[in-house]
């Protein structure tokens, strides 16, 4: 047996770089420090990725993506296909859970700054990944055709109408046409399946790339050199495993006690039911928007609305560029307090889309 | 002699940690890959039927007759006329929801709940109906009648 | 300034013009209280829409613009009595000829209709306190009946109606009943009517006739009824019911459901005991037996379909898919229906034949129930199965790493 092993290794040495891989792997480590538990949510977020795309695989041998079928072959995995109900549920459960991992990586990473140089380029790949999957459960959302998922996509993409300019053919182009229709699901099935993947595959390689170049980033004022560190592999290794074996055991359990809903077919003609709301992770800027008076000073409420949120992005990206004090490995207080806003606005604001009475 | 002793103690419970882990690893494996196997082997009904729903055969249908079949989760009617063609509409009756018949001796469509009519188009010919009957399309392939949404 | 002069003859020629047009209206336009409120309410009126004015009904010069209009000798009849409203009414409203220019379908029988009411009769007989045209239709500012602000649309006329007919002084002398409207409005027709807003629920001019206004006679009843409920109607003319109700002189369908408050029919006004059937049949006769079967053949055929909702609704919230279940078991409600309809017969076979198909689809209903609760347990089972392989293998990693920090220490 070990013979096999010995000359696989021997004839792939000689083709590959192994013995670079290996070493390089046996030499990595990962600092340990009381900040050392955030490591875990980049990989928790990976699994999560590979979850969708395994399962999103498994869902499209059955899933048809037309408006008379979508809804029926959904209906058809739950309740025909041997652990369909599974499959299906793990898909819906992970995206959520995935969205709101993405969340917590972003900000922990922001709160220990480990944008600074030389990891600016992680930094703006990562944000560009937040914007891909949040493209992601967009998308995905409106594939099973039902009554919430129509209504939700028609909102979302009146919203990015009212953008000047572009918003009008960019509207129409989301939607494959004036209104939401068979035509928005065939498009949003291509995007989902075919588009973002392809995308997320290069920026998410170019992410861990630089991850390997670089290692990882210490809290402000640590020196990367003199922090102490444990192995790679097998120490943090397997405790990664831990957390992804907690996180399948999370998904299942949620799969089985709270399967996600078939909901009612979509009726292009019927009207909207009361209080329709997009997906939890949009939720904090649709009430934003509802909460904007209808015009401000020149500008409308929800054009001003969504300036505010692109704005928002773009400065997320920039981040590396204009917190100048980490750099100099100095905290800037304003920064940290942006970013305490920030996360509380939109823990609040999700929160109160619930609590509010329904208008 | 108790160094020892300690010694082989701790190789014999490394060795059953290990053996723990690979029995473990391996039921987890298999909770995750058995789901997966069965999932991509299709069901004895490979696919959902689609909303072209077979009602029966021309030959069972006589003329001037209709027949209540069931479309998706609403039910359907289908009549054939006296001159051989086939008509057919959802069956809920648009007053408070009944299922409507064909009735032959009035040749065209009748609620029975509050004696609403409906003729062969679909249309409020008396009664306490406010619209018209939704229609859907039939379409005849070889003996065959399918049914599809309007 | 000839500008000037110019505009002030059109003004005057304008003023006078119109008071060609209308001294009634522009007059009694200028005075207040009951004398105005005719003028504004004919604003709306559709007489006045066709550009029949006052002097139509009142008689009196409309061009005179003082109160000499008001004379015998042009006609004017000051506010009619009942039976000259009769007259005036009638007098456009009867002539076929006259009203198709204004609307080619509309009915001229109301007059014919009205003489054969009870109202019309009584007023023959001199009474003045009956109604009449514009006692239900208003004097100004009459709607037709699809308007929904007139007083004899549908969602109206209880109202109008009731008028009088809720009356305790006014109708003491008739010694008929004054409830009628508050027990329709209690009714499923008054509920269907007023608070759903369906508008081909029957109100009172449905059964008892907008004209000619009289209470069916007893063996008329079930004709009445039949104009809705055609399909119970015939049933109840084939059963035994229908000659032995009209020898008794039983009022139909009026002898079960009531006639102004007529409530929800339930399945207990069947029941053996306190049901309806007991208060003609004697306890152990054929009528009392057969009964008896019905009602408990109808209740057992409610309680399957409750047991079976209730498993599907169980096996639901454990996460099995039964849509298609649910669906098969309307099948089944809908034979209930039929069952509950089919009692106008009150031929036990018939109605056990609708029972019994629905009984068929209940169990299969039930079987996919049970079904998806066995399914449901294997879920269940599975996932404790893979859970115990995972927490092993968590705690057996755990171990591991513990043992290897211990090493390195």
């Amino acid at each position: 047996m070990k013979k096999i092993i010995n000359s696989t290794y021997k004839w792939f040495g000689e083709r590959i770089p192994l013995k670079e891989l290996i070493d390089f792997i046996s030499k990595k480590g990962v600092p340990i420090h009381s900040y050392s538990y955030w490591y875990f949510f980049g990989g928790i977020c990976l699994f999560l990725y590979i979850t969708q795309v395994v399962t999103g695989i498994l869902l499209l041998l059955y899933y048809k993506p037309t408006a008379e079928s979508a809804y029926e072959s959904v209906h058809f995995i739950v309740a025909n296909v041997p652990f369909g109900w599974l499959i299906r549920s793990i898909h819906s459960w992970s995206a959520n859970l995935l969205i709101g991992a993405i969340f917590i990586h972003m900000f922990s990473t922001y709160f220990l700054k480990a944008y600074r140089p030389p990891r600016e380029l992680t930094w703006i790949t990562g944000c560009l990944l937040l914007y891909l999957f949040l493209a992601f459960g967009f998308s995905g959302y409106l594939l099973p055709w039902n009554e919430l998922s129509f209504f939700a996509t028609k909102v979302g993409t009146e919203i990015v109408g009212v953008l000047p300019i572009i918003g009008k053919p960019l509207k129409i182009f989301l939607r494959g046409g004036e209104e939401v229709s068979g035509a928005t699901l065939t498009r949003f099935f291509g995007f989902h399946v075919a588009v973002l993947p392809g995308i997320v595959f290069i920026i998410l390689g170019i992410h861990l790339l630089l991850l390997q170049i670089h290692g990882m980033s210490v809290p402000l004022g640590m020196k990367e050199e003199e922090v102490k560190k444990e192995p790679f592999f097998p120490n943090f290794f397997i405790k990664e495993l831990i957390g992804w074996l907690l996180i399948t055991v999370i998904l299942v359990s949620l799969s089985v006690f709270f399967p996600w809903p078939l909901g009612k077919k979509a009726d292009p003609f019927a009207s909207a039911p009361a209080g329709i709301k997009p997906e939890w992770y949009f939720t904090f800027m649709f009430l934003t928007l509802k909460l904007l008076p209808q015009k401000v000073i020149f500008i409308e409420g929800e054009v001003l609305g969504v300036l505010i949120f692109f704005i928002a992005a773009i400065f997320l990206l920039l981040i590396p560029f204009l917190d100048l004090w980490s750099k100099k490995e100095k905290r800037n207080p304003i920064f940290t307090w942006i970013g305490i806003f920030a996360v509380l606005y939109i823990i609040i604001m999700t929160i109160l889309t619930y609590i509010l009475p329904g208008k | 002699m108790k160094k020892g002793e300690k010694m082989e103690r701790r190789e014999f419970l490394k060795k059953s940690l290990d053996f723990i882990i690979g029995g473990s690893l391996l039921g987890v494996i298999f909770s995750i890959f058995y789901p997966i196997m069965k999932f991509i082997f299709p069901p004895k009904l490979p696919e959902a039927p689609q909303f072209q729903v077979k009602v029966g055969n021309v030959d069972d249908i006589p003329l001037n007759s209709g027949k209540v079949f069931r479309f998706g989760t609403r039910p359907g009617i289908i009549i054939r006329k006296s001159d051989g063609t086939f008509v057919a509409f959802s069956a809920t009756c648009t007053h408070l929801g009944c299922i409507v018949q064909y009735r032959p001796d009035l040749g065209h469509i009748w609620c029975a709940c509050h004696n609403g009519h409906f003729d062969l188009s679909g249309n409020v010919l008396s009664g306490p109906p406010p619209s018209p009957l939704e229609k859907f399309n039939v379409k005849i392939i070889g003996n065959e009648i399918y049914v599809t949404r309007g | 300034m000839k500008r000037i002069i110019i505009c002030v003859i059109f003004l005057l020629i304008y003023r006078f013009s119109f008071a060609k047009e209308d001294s009634c209206i522009e007059c009694h336009n200028e005075l207040e209280g009951e004398f105005k409120k005719p003028v504004e309410m004919m604003k709306s009126d559709i007489h006045y829409k066709f550009g029949i004015s006052c002097v139509s009904c009142h008689g009196g010069n409309p061009t005179i613009h003082d109160e000499s209009a008001m004379d015998k000798k042009y006609g004017f009849i000051g506010v009619p009595n009942k039976k000259e409203i009769l007259k005036i009414c009638s007098k456009c409203h009867s002539n076929p000829e006259y009203m198709k220019k204004f609307n080619p379908t509309i009915r001229v029988d109301q007059l014919e209709l009205y003489k054969t009411s009870k109202h019309g009769i009584l007023l023959e007989k001199g009474d003045e306190k009956v109604a009449v045209c514009s006692d239900c239709h208003s004097s100004h500012g009459i709607l037709p009946p699809i308007d929904s602000r007139s007083t004899v649309f549908p969602q109206k006329i209880p109202e109008t109606c009731g008028k009088c007919h809720k009356d305790k002084e006014y109708m003491k002398e008739y010694g008929i009943p004054i409830n009628q409207v508050e027990e329709y409005l209690e009714g499923v027709h008054g509920e269907a009517l007023m608070k759903k807003g369906d508008l081909s629920a029957p109100s009172c001019n449905d059964c008892h006739g907008n004209h000619g206004s009289t209470p069916p006679g007893v063996e008329n009843i079930s004709y009445v009824c039949r104009e809705c409920h055609s399909s119970a109607a015939d049933l109840f003319v084939k059963s035994p019911h229908k000659s032995a109700f009209d020898k008794l002189k039983i009022s139909e369908c009026e002898a079960c459901h009531g006639n102004h408050k007529i409530e929800k029919p339930s399945d207990e006004m069947l029941e053996p005991e306190r049901g309806i059937c007991s208060s003609c049949h004697e306890k152990d006769s054929k009528g009392f037996l057969v009964s008896q079967k019905i009602y408990s053949d109808i209740k057992n055929l409610k309680d399957k379909i409750m047991e079976s909702e209730l498993i599907l609704n169980k096996v639901y919230k454990m996460g099995i898919e039964v849509s298609d279940a649910f669906v098969m078991l309307e099948d089944a409600k809908s034979s209930l229906i039929n069952a509950r309809n089919l009692v106008h017969s009150f031929e036990i076979e018939k109605i056990e034949e609708a029972i019994n198909e629905g009984l068929k689809i209940c169990e299969k209903v039930y079987n996919e129930g049970k079904k998806g609760e066995k399914e449901a347990i294997t879920r269940r089972k599975g996932y404790g199965l893979s859970l115990i392989f995972f927490i092993i293998l968590i705690f057996a990693l755990l171990l591991k790493l513990k043992l290897r920090e211990e090493k390195t220490l």
